[in-house]
């Protein structure tokens, strides 16, 4: 334990919405800057800013790592497995290697080798080379010559959880209990194809059942849905006699650097992480990935750099997936609604992976005191999942959510008002009623009662995710001579605009406008950053970004204040200049401010204290804020009962993070999560094919993801809610805006029809066949 | 007179004309390469010119400018656009025609560069997001694409604003359905439609003002 710095204590607006605040007092360390006043008394935050990088992107000149080129830069292609399950008896690689442009070669399977030799599914690599050009990598894979021993396979998660079925690890080959960007619980039990449970209990769940005037049983299945992000991943690494430098379409610059330090025994000092523009990467690019290890070692036989880029198909088959769920619900409640018991038992699958779990929906959402959970992993010979924006709450609130509103029909209470009386939260009971009031609740008919063949129906669910914070984040704030600012981190825009806030939260500490700041983020030179997962960048970035602001606006002032003969703290910054309190017209412009410095710059870099208030819980690098993220959508559907096609006509998320620190960027996230929601809803499934264990839509017409005609009139609401447990009390949005899409939209679906569909994806055949409208064996 | 060849036909003849595929796996192999006795015809019937499989001198104009490049027979427009000239504005997500990223204009109509190969374009002209903007400034419809927010990770950014600018020469006063046709093969996974259409719509009020 490092002794505690000094403290001091502040008080802070409290509360939500942006009048009535209430006020809380914290103990806060006294080199940050003071509470920070509610938005609408703030200049720049919490106003609609245009992205910094924005002109970079419409005229095409921001350069994504495909866009990378170094000179003498050569071209990996991995050879994949043809195969689901098999052993590699040999693999030929002489006519290859003799290819004229073909520079460097890899076996990742070692013929001999029973762990590096089997492989578990189709699309996992075996070998990789560099060559001289795409085309000539592309030929020269053609002429590696491989040969399988076929295993036995299975590749669907019912008959995987079989006895009988073939096992896809061995006790050696199971993965050790962490899933790619999503933590998995490690040493639980395997057997067959089964490992777990990871169990949950909580009060004594048979005793509440006992209680329950109304048990309520249901059975939920989710598919497997892919992250399509339409930059592919890809990497350029340049092995040199410095060290590594590394371009990367990455979540975690910081992280992507520690892994290659460990993996190829170099000091965190000699490795070097950059990405400037960068395509999307939902839980996908957490990590540094075989085809990154592959790139790095590809760069060192060769002496070259080397870029690896992976082809749609790739993307497809081999860089992760939100897993397939399978849960059974069961629900005691009393007939106010009450609940006595919540029982849940799921199985998943991750392919040769860990995380298909289905989060904490179940245990956590809902106030109840006897909780009993166990949640499986099943191994199937598929891809690797890994995170997927809100894993793990996704399915469990696909599950939960449904089986809420099927309580509350039994119980015969609106689904609003049941949820009123069990979920404990404030802010999303004002969520509720500030969505049911636009979507005019009151209004909704009973389930099936439209007239005709097109009904419609109107539906709600609830999101629930933590609010994550990173530790390890840390940011730089220069001022230099001529007046310019800098602010500076590893923390890498995805394209959720972190960069603009950064540059908001420094402008405002420093009276100037945003476009006025320089936005230096996406390398590894600068101080550690956040991963931009778990809805933690802006939480964990923008305060120390304003500390260090702050802290340089301090040594200006003081500067300041000698020239201008007052005491420090009778100055402030203030649209572009440095002025005395209550007499604006004394003062002084910023940049003869800067010009005062004895040196050229000066500098200030903070990193992330822990929430005032402390952590609700700590594990590492990560904590979790005490306040859990809400988020409430209703959905209205129409749905012809004669095609089975669902349509969805309206969705009203109403959604929290904490301060909103730039509303049009948040707006625009929010549209992301309830677009991904609704394409996963209606149209995302990854398809297996039983017998030859291939993906058949492995691509982005026959996987179908939601277009500009299927997107629904978004309304986003977006609540402040001010705790006073940061420099900035911000928050995330990424993955509330995803969890409760899903469910508001089945629950739409069966208010329109009157029949529950409790399986992924909601096609038209789904919804004939609840409507019993296809014929038997069609 | 201008070769027609759709990548597909062309895939389609190598298949038929075995002999040129030999050649070109003999050539790889860094042998001799064979004669050649296939004779591919062209869609319409007309006799192919033969290029390749080596790479063959061709002249693009590009964004108002001549510009010379030596591609395979089989580079597609967007990789000579991508790695021969060095123009990595225009994107490719699916490479065969599912999402439109690599949106260009071939002679003002969009078209998805992955599709269509460099050697079939000859004397028509391409335009890419890198020529958009004018001396003048941004193209309205960029300058809206930033006002709205209609982009997050910009990935699909520039085929989605060539799209967009197109659709409003064709059509100076769309309504929301017709930006919405416009751009219905376009793929945005950070779901930015809603502020895509938006931006359209307000660039084509802004352009005819100006006018």
């Amino acid at each position: 334990m490092t002794t505690p710095s000094p403290q001091r204590t502040e008080t802070f607006p409290c509360g939500l919405g942006a009048d009535g605040l209430g006020e809380v007092t914290r103990q806060i360390p006294a080199d940050e800057p003071p509470p920070l006043p509610p938005n609408s008394q703030l200049e720049v935050i919490g106003k609609p800013i245009a992205r910094h990088n924005g002109r970079a992107k419409v005229t095409g000149a921001i350069r994504f790592t495909v866009d990378v080129t170094l000179p003498g830069l050569l071209h990996g292609r991995i050879l994949r497995s043809a195969m689901p399950h098999a052993i590699i008896r040999s693999i030929d690689t002489s006519l290859a290697a003799r290819h004229p442009g073909v520079r460097a070669l890899v076996l990742v399977a070692r013929p001999g080798d029973a762990l590096s030799a089997t492989v578990r599914y189709v699309g996992a690599p075996v070998a990789a080379l560099a060559a001289e050009s795409a085309a000539a990598a592309e030929e020269a894979l053609r002429l590696i010559r491989v040969q399988y021993d076929p295993l036995p396979f299975v590749v669907e998660l019912d008959r995987a959880r079989a006895p009988s079925a073939p096992l896809v690890h061995d006790s050696v080959s199971v993965p050790r209990g962490h899933a790619s960007g999503f933590p998995a619980p490690p040493d639980l039990p395997l057997h067959g194809n089964v490992r777990g449970p990871a169990t949950l209990q909580r009060g004594d769940s048979a005793q509440g059942f006992a209680q329950a005037d109304v048990v309520l049983e249901g059975e939920y299945r989710t598919q497997v849905q892919t992250h399509c992000c339409l930059e592919p991943h890809a990497i350029v690494a340049d092995w040199g006699s410095e060290g590594l430098t590394v371009y990367i379409s990455t979540q975690f610059t910081s992280g992507v650097r520690h892994e290659l330090a460990e993996a190829f025994g170099l000091p965190l000092s000699r490795v070097r992480v950059v990405v400037d523009g960068m395509g999307g990467g939902f839980g996908s690019k957490s990590m540094l990935g075989n085809y990154g290890r592959l790139a790095v070692v590809l760069s060192r036989q060769a002496q070259a750099p080397v870029r690896i880029a992976l082809d749609r198909q790739e993307e497809q088959i081999d860089s992760g997936n939100r897993p397939a769920t399978w849960q059974r619900l069961r629900i005691g409640a009393r007939n106010d609604g009450s609940l006595t018991a919540i029982a849940l038992r799921s199985y998943g699958t991750a392919g040769v992976a860990l995380g298909a779990g289905v989060g904490n929906v179940a245990d956590a959402l809902y106030r109840c005191p006897n909780v009993d959970t166990a949640q499986y992993d099943v191994f199937i010979n598929a891809g690797p999942g890994c995170a997927m924006r809100g894993p793990g709450n996704v399915p469990g609130a696909w599950g939960m959510e449904q089986a809420i509103d099927e309580l509350a029909e039994r119980l015969v209470l609106d689904p609003l008002l049941l949820r009123d009386r069990i979920d404990a939260s404030p802010v999303r009971r004002e969520e509720r009623r500030i969505g049911a009031e636009r979507v005019d609740w009151r209004r909704r008919h009973a389930p099936g009662a439209d007239a005709g063949v097109v009904k419609r129906g109107l539906g709600m669910a609830q999101s629930l995710w933590g609010a994550n914070v990173q530790i390890n984040a840390a940011c730089e704030v220069r001022a230099l001579r001529d007046g310019s600012v800098e602010v500076l981190s590893s923390v890498q825009d995805i394209g959720t605009g972190v960069g603009t806030v950064l540059a908001q939260v420094v402008a405002e500490v420093l009276g100037l406008r945003p476009e006025a700041i320089t936005v230096r983020i996406g390398d590894t030179e600068f101080p550690a950053g956040p991963p931009s997962y778990g809805s933690r960048t802006t939480a964990s970035i923008t305060p120390p970004a304003r500390t260090a602001a702050w802290q340089v606006l301090q040594s200006l002032l003081r500067e300041a204040a000698l020239a201008l003969e007052v005491a420090p703290d009778a100055l402030m910054a203030r649209e572009g200049r440095i002025i005395v309190r209550g007499e604006p017209s004394r003062g002084m412009a910023f940049r003869d401010a800067t010009a005062l410095l004895r040196t050229d710059c000066v500098s200030a870099v903070a990193s992330r204290s822990d929430d005032y208030g402390g952590f609700r819980r700590r594990m590492g690098d990560a904590a979790i804020a005490q306040q859990d993220l809400g988020g409430v959508q209703f959905a209205a559907v129409a749905v012809d009962t004669e095609t089975g096609i669902v349509r969805v006509e309206r969705v009203v998320a109403v959604q929290d993070c904490g301060r909103p620190l730039n509303p049009r960027q948040i707006e625009s996230q929010v549209h992301g999560g309830v677009l991904m929601g609704l394409s996963f809803a209606l149209f995302e499934e990854r398809i297996i094919d039983q017998q030859t264990g291939r993906m058949v839509n492995p691509n982005l017409e026959q996987y179908r993801l939601a277009g500009c005609r299927e997107t629904p009139q978004i309304e986003v609401v977006l609540l402040e809610n001010y705790q006073g447990r940061s420099a900035t009390d911000a928050y995330g949005i990424a993955e509330p805006s995803n969890i409760a899409t899903a469910p508001a939209i089945a629950n739409a679906v069966y208010n329109a029809i009157g029949v529950r569909v409790r399986s992924l994806p909601l096609t038209p055949g789904a919804i004939l066949g609840a409507l019993g409208k296809l014929r038997a064996g069609a | 007179m201008r070769a027609r060849i759709s990548r597909r036909s062309f895939l389609h003849g190598s298949a038929l004309t075995t002999a040129a595929a030999t050649s070109a796996a003999a050539a790889i192999a860094g042998a001799a390469a064979a004669a050649v006795s296939g004779r591919p015809v062209t869609e319409q019937g007309r006799e192919a010119v033969r290029l390749g499989p080596e790479a063959v001198r061709i002249s693009l104009t590009i964004n108002g400018s001549a510009r010379p490049v030596s591609v395979e027979p089989r580079t597609t427009l967007a990789e000579a656009l991508r790695d021969a000239l060095g123009l990595t504005g225009t994107k490719i997500a699916c490479d065969r025609g599912a999402c439109s990223a690599c949106t260009v204009w071939l002679d003002g109509q969009p078209i998805c560069s992955c599709m269509v190969l460099a050697i079939e374009i000859g004397a028509r002209h391409v335009t890419t997001i890198e020529g958009l903007a004018s001396a003048a400034g941004l193209h309205p419809v960029q300058t809206a694409f930033i006002e709205h927010d209609a982009l997050q990770c910009g990935f699909c950014t520039p085929g989605m604003l060539m799209s967009c600018a197109a659709l409003l020469e064709r059509m100076p006063a769309p309504d929301a359905q017709d930006v919405e046709r416009a751009i219905s093969g376009h793929l945005c996974r950070c779901g930015c439609y809603p502020h895509v259409v938006a931006a359209t719509l307000e660039a084509a009020a802004v352009r005819r003002k100006r006018s």
